[in-house]
């Protein structure tokens, strides 16, 4: 089940967030946003989450050959963003949906009450919360509170370098 | 240096996109101008990277910015740290050369005492990891595979899987760590370790199963089913639990590798059985994430070998599924159900008026599965209905649905006719509603029908007119009007009134060249249109009484003789010339015989089959037909052909001709020109013949000689059949060069009448090597007729090995029966 790329995408069709799991070139990836954006937005409200999309060709250098070329998108809005995954059209659509709930729920927490500015705003944190969620395009982390508890103790870890450094700077011009 | 957070705030404060470029250009070039300078300050160069990963999500450039990165990799800071890996991961990837400055960053911060820092070069090496980092990484992910801390061992289960994935050699270096993974009680791990383990497996498997993965985990399997049997049943958990299930996506993963291991052991699927019969009933379906398990658990009943109770029980969910108001669980249901037709078909009957109903759903998501399944559940006994329910949507249709419908239901109508007449209105609705999208395939299979059904010829003659009156915007249906008018406008005529939406309607001559007038001058009249009208209105001149008709006619041919088609001019020249010969004029612009029954034609149908190889067929084929040309006192057929219009290659035209009909339809409308009816008489004349002198002989040498100089230079290659099975054959043809290995894969139709549709093939090449499979050139293949796909195989890392190894699956649709898909595995002979 494992996750090709992730794009959070605004209404506008602006992208918020892309990552890539599987090697793609900078042209392919421009072209997968383009075409994902353009069907994803054109979806109405109470269609399903999935849609399939042809377009992903280029085999993963030493992967085993891509035997499908078919690929599915699971989107879901919320509010103003589309998450947007792709996975291969034999995947489980159901539980990917549930992986990026799944995220989506994780940033509530972390940002508390996330909305689209959080994340354009503070985009590194984003992508920090889904590098503890996803590895390699797999879920490798189940239980919600592990995950925001290596989040929060990395943050932790940056600001005790940063109040050091504060502590040292003042040692130096000899404050402390 | 303005901060991150200004950058961005100016970017969105931009009223214009010109504003919003110059924002990112002067932020640009200020980031470039700042990384000039060289600063010490990690400060300073994180927020520049922060900005440059900005950028990158706006869609600019940042290649300028990637040495930076990786220069925040080697502070010793754990904020430099995390942003110069999750830079990397973002702004690098495997095919980049200054990925190998990476390595050493990566072996340094493996061995780091922090586990945050371990965490992020495990993460970086497991989503960007190029081949040479994992020979040089493994080691260490080897190592920390076996750690007591469960954040770093999971981090390091997903990472080998990738390392295994990049160097499959490296595997054996896993497999002990993995099995230990497996009876990890975090969970965390465990779904890590199950996701490593699954993807083990597959591409074991994907290889042929020559490494034993599989039978090497087949042993946990009592594990897995006790692990799953207490998640399954615990109570509320609250570290894992969503909407009162249990960690559903540990669940998931056990499915997943449960089936990976029972597929094709009957053994393993008997441990499974019960515990999959406890999750498919015991697991609330009123969420997505229940129906997610039940979903995930149904892939598993139908894939391994669980008894037949079970299976009933899976079909049973999917219908359930089916009858769901979440759009979501809908489509899952009508996608899994298209893979259980062949198995289980009238399990899947039972739920046809539903299926049909998604036919009509809003969402083209589940109407394309709704239609994909619909074709798979046309039958003898319901083709009526079907057909009907499918020629309505079809009038509906999405465009992009049109051209496979009316392919689909002229297989269908084909195949399940009750009785002619309905095969007949069927093709007619077809072409009316779809004609815009009609394969070449189609209409001379159409106008095989027509023309030999004498009692029908009247009535399709009038039902087309009737519709070309009316539309004359899809070439499909003009090209079969205009086909069948010329052939059957005496009829049409003598046919006398018609009645076209309820008013009876008279034929008149002028009628009839009005029509075909205004197709000529319309902007619809396509060049192939233009060929097949101006051949038509010829043979019209001698099934019109009128003079004055007759004479618009000529006028009508002499204003296309300065046409700038070239074919057009000719035809309209060599027509016009034809007036001259009233004598000939008459016998040349007679009906076109029915098509015969084409084993008839094909005297050689039967040594076809026989010679296994596929290559002397070919050979065999070409030559025959070089005995006819002969036959034929040096008589160059080829230009002949060419003037037909028709764009087939010169050796499939030879094989149709000496295959049968369809050449006599594709070709017809030119076929009146003395010359080339000359020659296809000479061919219907003289192919059996001709041929069965040497068919009947079966000479070795003969074949021999024809293989040595018959054909172009690539068929000396070795030529190796792969697959031959319902009359259908692939050989596979391998090209070495310094580059790799170029492979044709020939299917051949060995059968005389049966048309072989979606055909296809699809490989895959031990990971040492890389594959490129162009799609094939023709999926739909009557008989005789052969379609190409090619294949390169070029090696990952040093030479091919000197037999190329590969597992093909081989799929097909022959008419009358179910698709097929077969796993083939092959192995090139010395």
């Amino acid at each position: 089940m494992a996750i090709d790329y992730l794009i959070l995408l605004s209404r506008q069709g602006k992208v918020r967030l892309a990552k890539w799991f599987k090697t793609m070139s900078p042209k392919e990836k421009g072209k997968i946003v383009k075409d994902v954006s353009q069907l994803v937005l054109s979806r109405r409200t109470r269609m399903c989450n999935f849609l399939e999309y042809k377009g992903l060709n280029s085999s993963y250098p030493g992967f085993p050959v891509d035997l499908y070329t078919d690929t599915k998108i699971v989107y879901r809005r919320y509010a103003s963003l589309f998450f947007i995954a792709s996975c291969a059209s034999t995947d489980n659509e159901l539980i990917t949906l549930e992986i990026v709930h799944r995220y989506v729920e994780q940033m509530d927490k972390y940002y508390g009450n996330v909305c689209e500015l959080d994340i354009i705003f503070n985009f590194q944190k984003a992508y920090f919360i889904l590098d503890e969620l996803l590895l390699a395009g797999e879920l490798q982390e189940s239980s919600k509170k592990n995950v925001l508890r290596c989040i929060s103790q990395q943050d932790s870890l940056e600001d005790m370098e940063t109040s050091d450094e504060i502590v040292k700077r003042l040692d130096a011009m000899g404050l402390a | 240096m303005s901060s991150l957070k200004q950058f961005i705030r100016n970017v969105r404060a931009s009223k214009t996109i010109a504003d919003e470029r110059a924002v990112v250009q002067k932020e640009s070039a200020a980031i470039r101008a700042s990384f000039r300078e060289e600063s010490g300050d990690s400060n300073v160069r994180r927020n520049n990277v922060a900005k440059l990963l900005y950028l990158f999500t706006l869609g600019e450039r940042t290649h300028f910015g990637q040495i930076e990165c990786l220069k925040l990799l080697a502070s010793p800071r754990f904020a430099d740290k995390r942003l110069g890996y999750l830079g990397t991961m973002l702004l690098l990837d495997e095919n980049q050369e200054v990925l190998t400055l990476v390595t050493n960053s990566l072996k340094n911060d493996l061995n780091h005492s922090n586990q945050y820092v371990v965490g992020l070069a495990l993460c970086t090496l497991g989503n960007i990891a190029s081949v040479e980092m994992s020979r040089d990484l493994f080691l260490e992910v080897e190592k920390l595979l076996g750690t007591s801390n469960p954040y770093i061992r999971r981090k390091a289960a997903l990472c080998a899987m990738r390392i295994c994935r990049k160097v499959p050699d490296l595997q054996e270096h896993f497999t002990e760590g993995a099995k230990a993974l497996l009876n990890d009680r975090n969970h965390g791990v465990l779904l890590c370790g199950l996701t490593f383990v699954t993807s083990m497996c597959e591409a074991d498997e994907a290889e042929g199963g020559e490494e034993g993965i599989v039978e090497i985990f087949r042993p946990v399997v009592p594990n897995l089913v006790k692990t799953l049997k207490s998640l399954a049943t615990s109570g509320y958990a609250p570290e894992h639990d969503v909407t009162g299930i249990t960690d559903p996506f540990l669940q998931a993963k056990i499915l997943q590798l449960l089936r990976v291991l029972g597929r094709n052991d009957s053994a393993t699927s008997e441990q499974i059985n019960d515990i999959l019969a406890q999750v498919a009933t015991n697991t609330d379906s009123s969420k997505n994430v229940g129906n997610s398990i039940l979903y995930e658990a149904v892939l598993t009943i139908l894939d391994i070998e669980a008894d037949s109770g079970l299976r009933v029980l899976g079909v049973n969910i999917l219908g359930k599924f089916l009858a769901n108001k979440d759009n979501n669980i809908r489509y899952v249901a009508l996608n899994t159900l298209t893979k259980v037709v062949a198995v289980e078909p009238n399990a899947v009957q039972r739920h046809r008026n539903t299926i049909l109903d998604c036919l009509r759903d809003p969402d083209i998501s589940i109407r394309r599965r709704a239609l994909d399944l619909s074709f798979t559940l046309v039958n003898a006994q319901n083709a009526s209905l079907l057909v009907r329910e499918l020629l309505a949507f079809l009038e509906v249709a999405d465009n992009e649905f049109k051209a496979t419908m009316a392919s689909q239901i002229s297989i269908a109508a084909d195949k399940f006719a009750p009785n002619r007449q309905w095969h007949v209105d069927t093709m007619l609705r077809v072409f009316k509603l779809a004609g815009a999208y009609i394969k070449e395939q189609i209409l001379s299979s159409f106008v095989r029908l027509i023309a030999t059904n004498p009692d029908q010829q009247t009535y399709c003659v009038q039902k087309l007119y009737a519709s070309l009156k009316e539309d004359i915007t899809q070439e499909g249906l003009t090209l079969a009007g205009a086909w069948v008018i010329g052939e059957y406008g005496d009829a049409l005529l003598r046919g006398g009134e018609y009645e076209e939406s309820g008013v009876m309607q008279r034929v008149t001559e002028s009628e009839i060249v009005d029509l075909f007038t205004t197709i000529l001058n319309s902007a619809y009249s396509s060049q192939i249109a233009s060929e097949y009208i101006i051949t038509s209105a010829m043979k019209l001149t001698t099934r019109l009484q009128d003079p004055r008709q007759i004479e618009r006619i000529r006028r009508l041919l002499q204003e296309r003789t300065t046409d700038l088609s070239v074919e057009i001019q000719q035809r309209a020249v060599e027509y016009g010339n034809l007036f001259n010969y009233d004598q000939v004029r008459q016998g040349v612009l007679e009906r076109m015989p029915a098509p015969e029954i084409r084993e008839e034609q094909r005297p050689f149908g039967e040594t076809a089959k026989k010679t296994s190889k596929h290559r002397k067929l070919k050979a065999d084929q070409q030559t025959k037909a070089d005995d006819l040309l002969d036959l034929m006192g040096g008589e160059a057929p080829e230009p002949a052909i060419h003037t037909n219009g028709t764009s087939q290659a010169n050796a499939d035209l030879l094989a149709d001709l000496l295959g049968g009909s369809s050449a006599a339809t594709t070709t017809a409308p030119s076929q009146s020109r003395p010359a080339a009816q000359d020659i296809m008489d000479l061919f219907g004349g003289n192919s059996s013949g001709a041929a069965q002198p040497s068919s009947a002989q079966p000479s070795l040498n003969l074949n021999n000689l024809l293989g040595g100089n018959g054909g172009d230079s690539t068929s000396k290659a070795p030529t190796h059949q792969a697959y031959s099975k319902n009359e259908i054959s692939l050989s596979l043809q391998v090209q070495r060069s310094a580059a790799g290995a170029q492979i044709t894969a020939r299917f051949t139709n060995n059968s005389n009448f049966s048309r072989f549709s979606a055909v296809g093939l699809q490989a895959a090449v031990p990971k040492s090597q890389k594959l490129q499979l162009a799609p094939i050139n023709k999926s739909e293949l009557d008989g005789g007729e052969e379609g190409i796909q090619q294949m390169r195989i070029a090696a990952a890392t040093g030479s091919l090995p000197s037999k190329l190894r590969l597992r093909l699956k081989v799929s097909y649709t022959k008419e009358g029966g179910a698709p097929v898909t077969e796993q083939v595995d092959w192995t090139e002979p010395a």
